[in-house]
């Protein structure tokens, strides 16, 4: 009964040892990897908010910059631009992208979406600085900077996005619902817009989210198209109007101590505006994927 | 037995109403799908024809031309397409591994918990502003490798000509390297992790079954499955290191020499727009400047239309359906 035990060792040697020590070295290469993405992120976000405190108040939100530089002053003009340019691009880019989507995804033939889809990804990864060159050679040249011609900019870069988002959230859609309303004798476009459209809302919301988040941030295509301008407090998108991407990036390249405390504010500003609005998304995004049962 | 309760007129009216409906729907639509397409195609008109003047002086001469000097008048991009392709090129060489890493890490090992927040958290890296991560480059990143780093890797490594000697200041072609680096690792890590997380468990159970270590079945199995999909990503990263200009702009430094020493100035195809177009003095000046960016656009069309039809094999939503 009593059989010798066979001699085996719980404990690796040899060759298995060596290859749990390898396991053992990538896993601790990954997990250092991810270390140090969250990292860099925590220390950008620290040193931009570190830097941004001193010239964060109440006046410099609400009061224009110093007309003659020095210190003093705030972002106001540029946040009412910004603002102002992002709300034109939005209004610009997310009906033309919504009915993009609804065509790739409701209408059209495969052969016909396989093309639009490509150049819709093509026109996503374009330098934004070439869609800034576009812009101002189509619109700047033989007239003048305007607000508006930024706006048509940043309407390009998140058109791509929009269209994206709202795709996705279409092809989400249960086709029984599709089926459902055509069986009962719904005609195509009712069963679209009256349908399938509103369930989409959160899905597309969050993309239009997502691609002003992203809009906000672009400097490269207002560069040619708003960046020369009036410091003052303005609303008129026919002419150029000062916008925080802007701002940042000319006060970065000045010497001046005091341009650089603003720019860090302006940085700040920008920067907690961004991340709340991909926050937000991200939320959003996950309820109405728990509301289509996904 | 059962009339219709509809008069035959009303019904036909309906059905007038509906055919209408559904015409001026799919005609609105397609006509935006097509607005798309002339967009692109009016881009790239645009693009060339602004940079015309350049391109009938000079031709394709331009590409190999090693001077920019506007004062005699003398343009080529040289210098350019190689402030490019090394600034890229230092930033594939880190974000490389690093990403795949990541990509490992977020959809291998990390625990169920904080899988969610920390894949978040790598997200919001890319939505960072370029303008403003290229301020923390050229106030705090810069000042940081120009005291520190660099000069130790110029004491070590000095013998190999790329490590030369530091600029005081901080800006140069690596500290635009090391940026470009942070803003393509969420791009490349998130489409890895996606990649990752579709190879089928029963391969990776097998494998883990057949007494493989974990890092065993990554080689093995999930690598190899996913090898296409990550040079996609790799050149959809790539194609976003190349076509960046606010950032670079900040921190490159500004230069027209082609030079080895990888922590000297420089100048990207994109950089050098952004930072020169509003100083243009010359017509001819602009032109050249707009035919760096037709280049730019080429390289732009072309690494993206690379990437895309790799993506294309992988993507349930696109191809394959």
């Amino acid at each position: 009964m009593s059989a010798a035990a066979p001699h085996f060792s719980l404990q690796p040697s040899g060759r298995l040892r060596r290859r749990r020590i390898v396991n053992r070295i990538m896993e601790g290469v990954g997990t250092g990897a991810a270390l140090i993405a969250v990292g860099v992120l925590g220390l950008v976000i620290v040193s931009v908010a570190v830097r941004a405190a001193p010239a964060l108040s109440w006046d410099f939100l609400t009061k224009p910059p110093n007309l003659f530089g020095g210190p003093g002053g705030g972002i106001s003009s540029a946040i009412v631009g910004s603002g102002l340019i992002v709300l034109v691009a939005t209004a610009m880019a997310l009906p033309l992208g919504v009915l993009v989507a609804i065509y790739l995804t409701e209408f059209a033939p495969r052969a016909v979406a396989a093309p639009i889809q490509l150049v819709l990804d093509v026109l996503n990864g374009l330098p934004t600085i070439v869609t800034g060159i576009f812009v101002y050679g189509l619109l700047v040249i033989g007239h003048a900077q305007s607000a508006f011609a930024g706006a048509f900019a940043l309407g390009i870069v998140m058109l791509p996005l929009v269209a994206r988002a709202a795709q996705e959230t279409l092809l989400l859609v249960p086709s029984a619902l599709r089926e459902g309303s055509l069986a009962l004798g719904v005609s195509r476009w009712r069963a679209v817009l009256g349908v399938i459209l509103p369930t989409t809302f959160g899905g597309i919301l969050t993309g239009a989210v997502l691609a002003v988040a992203r809009a906000a941030g672009e400097t490269a295509p207002l560069l040619f198209t708003t960046s020369i301008f009036n410091p003052s407090v303005s609303t008129d998108v026919t002419h150029a109007l000062p916008n925080i991407p802007v701002l940042i990036f000319t006060y970065s390249e000045q010497p001046d101590k005091a341009l650089h405390e603003q720019a860090w504010g302006a940085a700040l500003v920008l920067m907690a505006f961004v991340l709340i609005a991909s926050l937000t998304a991200k939320a959003l995004l996950a309820r109405s994927r728990s509301k289509l049962g996904r | 037995m059962s009339a219709v309760p509809t008069t035959p007129s009303l019904a036909s009216r309906r059905r007038l109403g509906d055919r209408l409906g559904d015409l001026s729907l799919r005609g609105l639509t397609l006509a935006s799908a097509l607005a798309v397409l002339v967009l692109l195609g009016a881009i790239v008109w645009k693009v060339v024809d602004l940079a015309r003047p350049s391109i009938s002086k000079y031709g394709l001469s331009f590409l190999t031309g090693e001077t920019w000097d506007p004062v005699k008048k003398v343009f080529g991009a040289l210098p350019f397409i190689y402030g490019t392709a090394l600034s890229s090129l230092v930033a594939l060489v880190i974000a490389t591994p690093l990403a795949i890493a990541i990509g490992l890490w977020l959809s291998e090992l990390a625990p169920r918990g904080v899988r969610g927040l920390i894949g978040s958290l790598v997200e919001m890296l890319a939505a960072i502003p370029s303008v403003v991560l290229g301020l923390w480059g050229i106030l705090v990143l810069g000042p940081f490798l120009a005291q520190h780093l660099e000069p130790w890797l110029h004491d070590k490594l000095g013998f190999i000509p790329i490590f030369g000697a530091p600029e005081a200041t901080g800006t140069g072609l690596f500290t635009a390297g090391l940026i470009l680096t942070i803003m393509i690792v969420p791009i490349i890590a998130s489409i890895c992790r996606e990649l990752f997380l579709q190879v089928p468990g029963e391969l990776e159970e097998g494998a883990m079954a057949l007494g493989a270590t974990r890092w065993e079945m990554v080689r093995g199995v999930i690598l190899p499955a996913t090898r296409t999909g990550i040079a996609a990503a790799i050149i959809l990263g790539l194609g976003r290191a190349l076509g960046e200009a606010i950032a670079v702009t900040q921190v490159i430094g500004g230069g027209t020499r082609i030079s080895s020493n990888v922590f000297g100035p420089s100048d990207t195809l994109a950089s050098k727009i952004a930072a020169s177009y509003q100083g243009a003095a010359t017509a001819l000046e602009s032109s050249s400047l707009l035919y760096l960016a037709a280049i730019l656009l080429v390289i732009g069309l072309l690494t993206n239309l690379a990437a895309q039809v790799i993506v294309r094999r992988f993507d349930p939503l696109r191809g394959g359906r």
